[in-house]
């Protein structure tokens, strides 16, 4: 049964279920999205939204993206902030795969000067930036170093000459966390993870090479103050995340926060995906500790990854990156938990916002953000289906209503399973190159997974976030090669 | 086969329902469906590499949870993928044990046809129970 006729409508974009709805619920919960993108979502985004309202500590509504789609624990697109001092931290409103998150570089070139080049650009670029079950990366280092590197994420890369500088002031807290501790986290994690620097991994990971058409820029002065400022212009974007590392950190935690909820903190919840512990608890902080270490290696992995891209560009079209133009835009994290200040009662209070396949959008001057988004905000990334596009957009000032939240990405509608069976990898494949897009991929079955009817309409997810205030569009990018996990 | 995959639960991941007549045979037809959602055709893995795994919990789903997560972490830190050919269960008052042989080897992109790669075993919805025929479990897997 639809979960709207359970839903109370605020505008036309934020939908609420009451905190009566469910024994337990501390908050209402909010959902966002239009009427259509709403009528279509399943009944695990209202169960899960309303369970994370029973979490302790947790402030103003628990809150659903509008590509918000049946996760575990929270649904994905899940945002939840909870007081620092009350309330809990849970794995399950992070995910599994921690810091998992979208990289965009720009380069000067158009469509036209890399078309002759395109096959060969995706045949390096699947060589180069290894993808599918259990691969390794290229950068060799002992379990110690990986140690090391966790505490310093991608500045590791960049000391290490994987990278620019350039990059760290453009991606989130400038590609180091702080208060990581590779003292907190397991040696099973770090033997899952210490080969894997630098690769993409499956599912719905991916490495695009994208183009900007002109009639695809919303706001020409956001998309030239952000560096698109030629026609047909091509464009990198990847997603990835903390690779077996970050999956083998949030398991940890998991079962050591079964064991101590009920027993040692008397807390109870409806789901045992959602179990946590006190922020503040040993527990707690030891898992922030060690989630950051996480945060650290997915954003060291994305550094390595962008040192590829601009090496196979170099190499395909034997010019140095400087002089393609090669600059970062942005790296935005969805799966992550932050220790931030919003507004509660017309206070400012430090909050602990879950994020679990939602993106933090801060609008433009706000604290924390680098001088270079100050006037724009923050730069944000919605990924689409390999099939579709994605799009660029940017924090607002009206976002503080989601804690500063938007989507992350057009959000599933049908289960890997069911895409398996309706589409078949290989045509797909041919299909795509028919229609301009050139695809290499680890895995034709995880290719149909991913077909483009297996995702919401990324066009309707983008426009819920505008029209709600949350997010701006800037512009919508094209795939036109694209390797896939 | 033992198990199947289930259409709409949690979409964006892979849930499956594995059985057995013992609670042995169930445990390792789950470990079969946590390598089939990576792998086709699971026979293409040869078993030129065998490992020990023993696994304790106070709780016997827990002790499902261990076992898989295992067959996760040997995919990721040595790139081997195993299948489960025997397994015991001991129990004592305080908890649960398993001793399991598995056999698999490196995976081989040419004979291997992968699909995507599991993340890890997630407690949502979660269960093991006996049932009038046997024993069952349900498992999402985070893709």
């Amino acid at each position: 049964m639809a979960i709207i006729s359970k839903l109370k409508k605020i505008s036309d974009t934020v939908w609420e279920v009451p905190a009566d709805y469910k024994e337990g619920m501390r908050v209402p919960a909010r959902i966002y999205g239009t009427e259509k993108l709403v009528t279509e979502m399943d009944e695990g985004v209202l169960e899960q939204t309303t369970n994370v309202a029973t979490l302790p500590g947790i402030e103003k509504y628990a809150l659903c993206m509008p590509d918000g789609h049946w996760g575990y624990g929270f649904p994905i697109g899940g945002v939840a902030a909870m007081d620092e001092r009350s309330g809990v931290i849970s794995p399950g409103g992070i995910g599994f795969d921690v810091n998992c998150g979208m990289r965009l570089v720009l380069t000067s070139l158009t469509y036209d000067e890399i078309r002759e080049h395109l096959r060969r650009l995706v045949d390096r670029l699947f060589e180069r930036v290894p993808a599918g079950i259990g691969c390794s990366g290229f950068v060799k280092v002992s379990q110690d170093e990986f140690r090391t590197m966790v505490e310093k994420g991608a500045q590791w890369c960049v000391e290490k000459g994987y990278g620019w500088a350039e990059d760290l002031e453009r991606t989130e807290e400038f590609g180091r966390v702080g208060g990581a501790d590779a003292s907190k986290i397991s040696q099973k994690a770090v033997e899952r993870g210490y080969k894997q620097i630098g690769t993409l991994g499956s599912g719905n990971h991916y490495l695009e090479i994208q183009v900007a058409r002109s009639e695809n820029i919303f706001d020409p002065a956001l998309a030239k103050a952000l560096g698109i400022n030629i026609a047909d212009q091509v464009a990198v974007m990847f997603h990835c995340g903390s690779r077996g590392f970050g999956h083998q950190v949030a398991t940890d935690y998991l079962q050591t926060f079964l064991k101590v909820m009920g027993p040692k903190y008397g807390i109870r919840t409806p789901d045992r995906e959602l179990a946590c512990a006190p922020f503040l608890s040993p527990e707690g902080q030891d898992y922030f500790a060690a989630m950051k270490c996480a945060i650290n290696m997915s954003f060291a992995n994305r550094q390595v990854i962008l040192h590829r891209v601009r090496e196979v560009f170099s190499e395909v079209l034997r010019k140095d990156p400087v002089d393609l133009g090669m600059h970062q835009v942005c790296d935005v994290a969805h799966n992550t938990a932050r220790l931030e200040m919003h507004d509660v009662g017309g206070r400012q209070k430090r909050l602990l916002v879950h994020r679990k396949g939602a993106t933090r959008a801060l609008g433009p001057g706000a604290e924390g953000l680098p001088a270079l988004y100050r006037l724009t905000g923050q730069p944000v990334i919605i990924g689409g289906s390999m099939e579709t596009g994605s799009y660029l957009l940017t924090g607002v000032d009206s976002g503080e209503q989601t804690f500063f939240s938007t989507a992350h990405g057009s959000g599933r509608t049908m289960s890997r399973h069911k895409a398996k069976k309706m589409f078949h990898g290989k045509t797909l494949q041919r299909d795509m190159e028919r229609r301009g897009i050139y695809v290499r991929t680890a895995s034709l079955s995880g290719l149909a997974e991913e077909a483009g009817p297996a995702y919401k309409d990324i066009d309707e997810v983008v426009q819920a976030t505008q029209a709600a205030g949350i997010s701006k569009i800037v512009a919508r990018f094209v795939p036109v090669g694209n390797v896939k996990g | 086969m033992p198990f199947e995959y289930i259409d709409d639960i949690a979409i964006a991941d892979v849930a499956f329902r594995a059985v057995g007549q013992t609670v042995e045979e169930m445990f390792i037809a789950a470990a079969e469906a946590t390598m089939g959602a990576m792998v086709e055709r699971l026979e293409a893995i040869e078993p030129r590499e065998a490992r020990q795994i023993a696994l304790s919990s106070p709780a016997l789903d827990m002790l499902l949870f261990n076992l898989l997560q295992e067959i996760i972490f040997f995919k990721d830190a040595e790139q081997l993928l195993l299948r489960i050919e025997s397994l015991t269960i001991t129990s004592d008052e305080a908890q649960y044990g398993a001793k399991a042989s598995a056999r698999g080897e490196q995976i081989d992109s040419g004979r291997h046809e992968t699909i995507v790669d599991v993340k890890a075993v997630t407690l949502h919805r979660f269960t093991v129970e006996q049932t009038a025929r046997g024993w069952e479990c349900f498992v999402i897997l985070d893709i």
